[in-house]
C-alpha cells in the first residue's frame, strides 16, 4: 500500500498524514478560527560527556508532541500536547478555540485543503544511520580531552557532544503542508587551569546543521590547542581597569555583540512590545556607514541554517542594515500580522511546546576592507576582546557581554592579557561607533534563548573596532 | 495512565528485558498562561506535558539512562531498551545506586493545592492589572513584559526496590514589567513578580504597586563615577549572588573541580561570624517546595554556613557515598546526577557583635550604593574562578538624596565579598528565590559612565 493511502487516527511519522491534518484544520476553521497551524515533531537526541579520561555521561532522549496555534484577528491561542491521536489533536484545537472565546461558528470554507506536500526530508532520512555512533563519539571525545592535558596546570578537562535529530510536520490553513528533518551536532571543549591562587578557564564550541559527517571531520587537535592556549594566556592575567575606551572585537563569536545588542531589537517581537528604539527607523541611518548586517538561514552547514522555518516558509537572506541604513526587520507570521513587516522565513521555536516567534538564524556583520592589524594599530589605549563569553540585552536595550579572553592595546600593539572585563552599552549608541570592519569574516555557532525557547544560531563578524564603549572591571 | 500504572508498566517491561534494577522520575503537568498588550489578549497558551526519565543498571552494575515524552507502552519499552544500550557506556568510576533514604518517610506538608480558574479568568485579571499599572503614573507607557499563569503538576519517583513517592501541586505566577518614558530621557523599565499556590493567593494589587513604584523610582537617573563604594545588597540581589556561587557548597562541583571549595573545606571561615546560610527547601514560604529530590531522598533543612564557616555540602547519593556522609535531598536525576540548592535562607547569627548596625538601608545618611537587582548572571559570573562583573539596577544615596544609577556594573570576588560583609540587617524579607535581610559590603568596584 502506498503511504498516501494510509488512513490513520494518529499522526504517523514517515507517512502521509494529509487527510488527518486537513480534518483537524477544517475543524478549527469551522469553529471560527481565522487561521490554524499545526506543528508536530518527533525527536531523537543524544549527548555524551567526557571528563578527564572517562566518559561520565551518555544521555539519549526521544519524544513526540504537537503545538497547535489558532489566530483570531491579531490574537492567538497556543496549545501543546504529547497526544498525537486525532482525538488529542482535536481536543487541543477545541481548547485553543475556547481560550480565544471564539463563538461564531462558520462553515470553514476559508480553508481549501492542503497544497501539494513539500517534502524537505527526502534526502535526509538516511542521516540517522550516518551520524557517528555513541562508541565513535566517545572515542573521539576521549582523544580530545587527552589532547587538553598539556601541562599540570590544567586541572579540569571536559569534552561534550550533542546531536539533535528533529523530524517535523507543519500544516496550516493557508495550505502549507511541509515535512522536514533537521540535524544539529555540536561539540565543545572546556578546561580550567590553576596555579596557586590563579585560576582561568578556556572553552570553544563548534556546531553544524545537516552534515552527519561533520563531527568526524572536526579538528580536535586544533580545538584543544586553542582552548589550552586561551586558558594559559589568561591564567596570570590582571583584572582590567574599568572605564570608557576603544575596543577591537575579534571575528567569529565576537559577533555575539551584534546579535544581542542589535539583532534582537530587529525582531518583530520587539516592535510588538514597543521595546526597540529602531521601530520607526526603516531606511534611516542607525549605524556607522561601514556596517552592513545580514541575517539568513541558507549558508550550507551553518548552525542557524534551515531548509524551511517552523511555519513552513523557506528562509531568505535578509539584509538588515546596508551601509548603516536600516533596511529590514526579522519577521514571522505573528510579526507580519501585528506589525506589517513581511515574513522572512524566521519563525522559529525550540520545540512543539513553544509557539514560533521571529528569531535570528545566521546573523553577521559583513566583511570590510581593513586587516586586523589596521584596527589594532589605530588605537593608542584600548582593549582587544579575543574571545567573548555570553551576554544579554535588557528591557530598555542595554546590553552586556563578558570578555573571556582580553588583551590591552597600547600604542597600536597588543600587550598584557586582562580578565574580568564586561562590555556595557546600548545598541542605539554603540552601532554608530563601529567605525572599522576587517576583511576576515567568520561565523561561530551558539544557542539563543528568547521568547520561543532556545534555538541554534550562528553569530559572526570580521574584526571590528568600536570607537568607545564602557568596559566594566575593577 | 496514572503514576502507579506507569510504575507497573515499567516493572513488567523491565522483566521482559531481564532488567532487574531500574528507577525513574517523572513529571506530568498542565500549564495555562496569558499575555496581554494594551488591553487586548496577545497570546493564550495551554501546555500538557509529560517527561519520563528512566535509569537501568546492567549486569556489570553500570547505569544507562533515557528521557522520553512518550509514555505509551511502546514508548516505555523503547526507553528501557535505549537506557540498556546506554548502560554499556556507564561511568565505571562513579556508579550511582539507589538513595538509601528513598524509602524513608517524607514530610508531607499541606500543599494547598488549588483548582484551576481557567484562561478566561486569567485574562480578565491580567487585563485589569495592566490597565491599573498603566494608569498608575503618566510616564508608564506600556507593560511590555507581562504574564499570568497557573500550573498543575505531579512529580514521581519509583524504583525496582519498591520505593514509590509522588506529590501533586499547583502554582501560579504573575509578572509585570513596566516601561516608562519621559521626554529627552532614556526609557526606564522595572517590574515585579509574585508567586502563589493558586491565583487566589497572588496579591495582584501589591504586584502592580511594586512594579509602578520601582519603575517610577528609576525615572530620575544619573551616571555614576567609576570607583569603590559601600554597597547595600537588597535581599533579592544578595540571594542572586549566593545562588550564583552555590558551587561553593556543592559536592558535585567539588568533585568536578569547578568549585572554589574542596573536600576539606568544611569548617573554612568564609565570612563574619554573624552570617548563617541555610538551604531550606521545605520552608513554608517556598511555593515550589518538593518533599523529595530526583533520587527520592527526602528534602530537609541544611545549614551551609554557620557563624561564617562552611558547615555542610549539598549531596546526591553518589557524592554522599564518596564524602562518606548521607544524601541531603538535592539531586536531579540524570545520566550524571546533578546537585543544586533548593531555597536559600540567609540570617544574622547570634555572634553579631562585629557588625556596624548603624548601617540600615532605611536610615543611613552616608554615601552608599543600593543594589536592587542584579542582571545577566549567566554572562557575568565565573563560578569556578570566584569572580563576577554584573550589571545592576539600583540607586546612589548621597547627601540625603537618592538617585537611580543609569547604567553600571558591580564587580568583585565572592570570597572578598563574603569577607567584607559589614552589616546584616535584622529584618528578613521573603523573595521568589529565598529569604534574606539586607546585606552591607564594603569596598566593591562599580563601573559607571563617568
Amino acid at each position: 500500500m502506498l503511504s498516501s493511502q494510509i488512513k490513520s487516527n494518529e499522526i504517523v511519522f514517515g507517512s502521509c498524514n494529509k487527510d488527518l491534518l486537513e480534518e483537524i484544520i477544517f475543524y478549527g476553521i469551522g469553529l471560527g478560527a481565522d487561521f490554524v497551524e499545526i506543528f508536530i515533531e518527533n525527536t531523537d537526541n543524544s549527548s555524551v560527556l567526557a571528563e578527564e579520561d572517562f566518559i561520565t555521561s551518555v544521555s539519549p532522549s526521544f519524544g513526540r508532541g504537537a503545538g497547535i496555534r489558532i489566530f483570531k484577528g491579531k490574537k492567538d491561542g497556543f496549545v501543546s500536547t504529547n497526544d498525537l491521536t486525532k482525538h488529542g489533536l482535536m481536543r487541543s484545537v477545541s481548547q485553543a478555540i475556547e481560550m480565544l472565546d471564539i463563538t461564531n461558528n462558520k462553515k470553514g470554507d476559508a480553508f481549501n485543503g492542503l497544497n501539494e506536500h513539500r517534502d524537505y526530508s527526502l534526502f535526509k532520512k538516511k542521516w540517522i544511520n550516518e551520524v557517528p555512533s555513541i562508541h565513535e563519539i566517545s572515542e573521539k571525545l576521549l582523544v580530545s580531552t587527552k589532547s587538553l592535558k598539556k601541562n599540570n596546570k590544567i586541572i579540569t578537562r571536559k569534552g561534550s557532544y550533542s546531536r539533535n535529530l528533529q523530524e517535523v510536520i507543519i500544516a496550516s490553513s493557508d495550505g502549507t503542508y511541509v515535512t522536514d528533518i533537521r540535524l544539529h551536532q555540536t561539540v565543545g571543549l572546556n578546561v580550567i587551569a590553576s596555579d596557586a591562587q590563579y585560576r582561568s578557564s578556556g572553552s570553544r564550541r563548534f556546531g553544524s546543521s545537516g552534515m552527519p559527517n561533520e563531527f568526524r571531520l572536526w579538528d580536535h587537535e586544533k580545538a584543544a590547542n586553542e582552548v589550552f592556549e586561551s586558558s594559559m594566556n589568561m591564567l596570570y592575567a590582571d583584572y582590567v581597569d574599568a572605564g570608557q575606551m576603544p575596543v577591537v572585537l575579534a571575528n567569529k563569536f565576537g559577533g555575539v555583540i551584534f546579535h544581542e545588542a542589535c539583532g534582537h531589537l530587529l525582531e518583530t517581537t520587539q516592535i510588538e512590545r514597543g521595546t526597540t528604539p529602531f521601530e520607526n527607523k526603516l531606511n534611516e541611518k542607525i549605524a556607522h556607514e561601514s556596517v552592513t548586517a545580514i541575517d539568513e538561514g541558507i549558508s550550507e552547514g551553518s548552525f542557524g541554517s534551515l531548509s524551511v522555518d517552523d511555519e513552513g516558509m523557506e528562509p531568505e537572506k535578509s539584509v538588515l542594515i546596508k551601509n548603516g541604513i536600516l533596511k529590514k526587520f526579522i519577521s514571522d507570521r505573528a510579526g507580519e500580522l501585528r506589525t506589517g513587516h513581511k515574513r522572512t522565513g524566521s519563525g522559529r521555536r525550540q520545540n512543539y511546546s513553544f509557539a514560533a516567534a521571529s528569531r535570528m538564524r545566521n546573523t553577521y556583520i559583513a566583511k570590510g576592507e581593513h586587516s586586523k592589524e589596521d584596527l589594532i594599530n589605530s588605537i593608542s589605549d584600548g582593549l582587544y576582546c579575543k574571545s567573548m563569553g555570553g551576554g544579554s540585552v535588557g528591557a530598555t536595550g542595554q546590553f552586556n557581554f563578558a570578555v573571556e579572553e582580553g588583551y590591552l592595546i597600547k600604542n597600536g600593539k597588543l600587550t598584557n592579557p586582562v580578565k574580568g572585563a564586561t562590555l556595557i552599552g546600548e545598541a542605539k549608541e554603540v552601532m554608530p561607533k563601529i567605525s572599522m570592519c576587517g576583511n576576515d569574516l567568520e561565523l561561530a555557532p551558539g544557542f539563543c534563548g528568547s521568547i520561543s525557547g532556545s534555538v541554534n544560531v550562528t553569530v559572526g563578524q570580521p574584526h571590528i573596532k568600536v570607537d568607545s564603549i564602557t568596559v566594566g572591571g575593577r | 495512565m496514572n503514576s502507579r500504572e506507569i510504575t507497573t508498566k515499567i516493572s513488567k517491561a523491565a522483566d521482559l528485558l531481564n532488567l532487574k534494577k531500574w528507577d525513574y522520575g517523572a513529571s506530568f503537568s498542565n500549564d495555562y498562561s496569558v499575555q496581554v498588550d494594551k488591553g487586548e489578549a496577545k497570546q493564550l497558551k495551554a501546555t500538557q506535558k509529560q517527561i519520563l526519565t528512566l535509569r537501568v543498571w546492567n549486569e556489570s552494575n553500570l547505569v544507562g539512562i533515557t528521557t522520553t515524552s512518550d509514555i505509551s507502552e511502546s514508548g516505555i519499552k523503547k526507553a528501557l531498551n535505549q537506557a540498556n544500550i546506554a548502560s554499556d557506556f556507564g561511568n565505571k568510576n562513579e556508579r550511582p545506586e539507589f538513595s538509601p533514604l528513598a524509602k524513608d518517610p517524607i514530610e508531607v506538608k499541606d500543599t494547598k493545592k488549588r483548582n484551576p480558574v481557567g484562561i478566561k479568568k486569567l485574562l480578565t485579571l491580567l487585563r485589569e492589572a495592566e490597565v491599573k499599572l498603566l494608569k498608575s503614573h503618566e510616564s508608564i507607557k506600556s507593560v511590555p513584559y507581562n504574564g499570568l499563569s497557573e500550573s498543575f503538576y505531579e512529580r514521581v519517583y519509583a524504583n525496582s526496590d519498591g520505593a514509590f513517592r509522588s506529590y501533586t501541586k499547583s502554582q501560579a505566577a504573575l509578572y509585570l514589567y513596566a516601561r516608562a518614558e519621559e521626554k529627552n530621557k532614556k526609557p526606564r523599565s522595572s517590574g515585579s513578580v509574585k508567586l502563589g499556590y493558586g491565583i487566589e493567593d497572588i496579591d495582584i494589587e501589591s504586584c502592580i504597586k511594586d512594579a509602578a513604584n520601582k519603575t517610577i523610582s528609576h525615572l530620575n537617573y544619573s551616571s555614576i563615577k567609576t570607583d569603590k563604594y559601600l554597597i547595600c545588597f537588597s535581599p533579592e540581589s544578595f540571594l542572586t549572588i549566593i545562588n550564583a556561587f552555590s558551587s561553593m557548597f556543592n559536592a558535585r562541583s567539588i568533585l568536578d573541580g569547578v568549585s572554589l571549595s574542596n573536600k576539606n573545606s568544611i569548617g573554612e571561615k568564609l565570612s563574619t561570624e554573624a552570617l548563617n546560610i541555610y538551604d531550606d527547601g521545605l520552608h513554608e514560604k517556598n511555593i515550589s517546595s518538593s518533599p523529595f529530590d530526583g533520587e527520592g531522598t527526602p528534602t530537609k533543612r541544611l545549614c551551609l554556613i554557620n557563624k561564617g564557616r562552611i558547615e555542610n555540602f549539598i549531596h546526591s547519593e553518589s557524592t554522599a557515598r564518596i564524602f562518606k556522609t548521607i544524601p541531603t535531598g538535592h539531586a536531579g536525576l540524570g545520566s550524571k546526577v546533578s546537585v543544586s540548592p533548593d531555597w536559600i535562607v540567609v540570617e544574622k547569627s547570634k555572634e553579631n557583635s562585629d557588625l556596624k548596625t548603624s548601617l540600615d538601608h532605611s536610615t543611613y545618611e552616608g554615601e552608599f550604593v543600593y543594589i536592587e537587582e542584579l542582571n545577566a548572571i549567566h554572562a557575568g559570573v565565573r563560578a569556578s574562578q570566584g569572580s563576577f562583573s554584573l550589571p545592576f539596577d539600583g540607586w546612589l544615596y548621597k547627601n540625603g538624596k537618592k538617585i537611580s544609577i543609569e547604567s553600571a556594573t558591580v564587580a568583585g570576588d565572592i570570597k572578598y565579598l563574603l569577607k567584607n560583609i559589614v552589616n546584616i540587617e535584622s529584618k528578613q524579607e521573603v523573595t521568589t528565590s529565598g529569604i534574606s535581610p539586607h546585606i552591607w559590603v564594603d569596598e566593591l568596584s562599580i563601573t559607571g559612565d563617568e
